[in-house]
């Protein structure tokens, strides 16, 4: 293999690899929106809308970078709009809708921890971009997962019914964690070289984090055997197809639109 | 509080950026914000580079361009751009800048672990910049704005931004 097949086909893994953090973000991002003056109050409605804010944030500097590396000429809102749904790698979690608050926030909580773990870990890359958004992309997730934390153990801890909807939502989004933990021959490749992270290996830190959270919520641990997965390998439920249609409309109908 | 990183502002150009207003804060320059990070000049170009509040801040692309203009204005040619790293913290907001804070009513970020208790409502120490008492309670840890959180004062009943500490 010449260095420069060589250097292509790192460049192709370490664009998938950046998409599979970085769409998780951007998708979830997108479900956020969605709650853009629907919050069931103000102060949660801005709330999520930051939070949902600070991911898209996160997406620019993933994608800027995926962009820099691309021997193709796009730039980032190409990368963000102009894919196939096949060609987004994030986890189907992100992808889940917003059915109510206590399912969005069961979202946000299974994902943040997740997060905030995969951050901490990023920060060893031998990467020194991802690196650097790992650093600041940290600060911004520990008030997430705080948010989303606090409002499982209100609901968890709360009245019947908001106690009983909150573990209907656990109980429902419990089968999309495992996904979390998978890896993609891309993410092999670049653990390999020391650049990604061995997400395998943060599972049972995971699971008793959040497994904290759930008891001091007075919730159930749901016990699983059968888990889903795909959305890593580009392979999505439904709801994926709705979202896109919604996100990439206006690059769709104006072709190179900008602000 | 120090200031940990070192920044090179040249003395010709800190007037100029000391006139450019954070636009969601007016009354503080991206100075005494502490996101100027470095302010060069060659000959008549300027080279400066900036860097984010909050990764989504909306400020940044106008800062950006108000930096420009500034330096337009003044006969440079403007070269501006945006790093990560360092990632900024709020320890480099100046004591002038925690000062305008506090006068245009933002309650100015504690310390660390001063923070963390006051946003988890562990205790009362978040000062109302109204009336000055610590009679206050945390509404939501999202303000009008990514870096700031809802509090209200319990004596003037007012409520408050608190500009949340990013260590």
């Amino acid at each position: 293999m010449s260095s420069k097949q060589k250097d292509s086909s790192f460049s192709e893994n370490m664009i998938k690899y950046i998409y599979g953090i970085a769409d998780n973000s951007l998708i979830l991002g997108q479900r956020l929106g969605e709650l853009t003056g629907h919050g069931p109050t103000l102060e949660v409605d801005i709330a999520m809308t930051n939070i949902s804010l600070d991911l898209f944030g996160q997406v620019r500097s993933y994608f800027q970078y995926a962009a820099q590396i691309s021997d193709k000429d796009v730039t980032e809102d190409d990368l963000a709009f102009l894919r196939t749904e096949r060609e987004y790698l994030n986890v189907l979690l992100v992808e889940q809708p917003n059915k109510d608050f206590a399912y969005s926030i069961g979202r946000q909580f299974l994902f943040d921890h997740f997060h905030f773990i995969l951050m901490t870990e990023l920060q060893n890359s031998k990467d020194e971009t991802l690196v650097a958004i790992a650093k600041k992309t940290i600060k911004e997730v520990s008030y997430h997962k705080r948010f989303s934390s606090d409002w499982v153990k209100r609901l968890g801890d709360g009245t019947e019914k908001s106690h009983q909807k909150m573990q209907t939502a656990i109980d429902d989004l419990w089968k999309y964690t495992d996904e979390l933990f998978h890896t993609t021959e891309a993410d092999e490749k670049m653990i390999e070289a020391g650049v990604g992270v061995d997400v395998k290996k943060l599972k049972e830190q995971y699971y008793k984090n959040v497994s904290e959270v759930l008891e001091e919520a007075t919730l159930q641990v749901p016990d699983l055997k059968y888990f889903q997965k795909g959305g890593k390998n580009g392979i999505h439920s439904e709801h994926m197809g709705f979202i896109l249609t919604e996100m990439q409309y206006m690059q769709r109908t104006f072709p190179g639109m900008k602000w | 509080m120090i200031n940990q990183e070192k920044v090179y502002i040249d003395k010709k150009l800190e007037p100029i950026l000391q006139e450019v207003p954070d636009p969601e804060i007016p009354v503080i320059s991206i100075l005494d914000l502490g996101v100027v990070r470095e302010a060069k000049i060659e000959g008549d170009q300027a080279f400066i580079k900036i860097t984010p509040t909050y990764s989504g801040c909306p400020a940044m692309d106008v800062i950006g361009d108000d930096i420009s203009s500034a330096l337009k204005k003044a006969g440079y040619e403007p070269h501006v751009k945006l790093i990560l790293a360092p990632a900024w913290t709020t320890d480099w907001i100046t004591e002038r800048g925690r000062k305008a804070m506090e006068e245009y009513g933002i309650a100015a970020p504690l310390d660390a672990s001063a923070d963390k208790r006051a946003l988890l409502g562990e205790e009362k120490i978040v000062k109302c910049p109204q009336c000055q008492s610590t009679n206050t309670h945390l509404v939501s840890q999202f303000g009008s704005t990514a870096c700031k959180a809802l509090f209200k004062c319990d004596d003037c009943q007012e409520p408050f931004d608190y500009f949340k500490c990013l260590i």
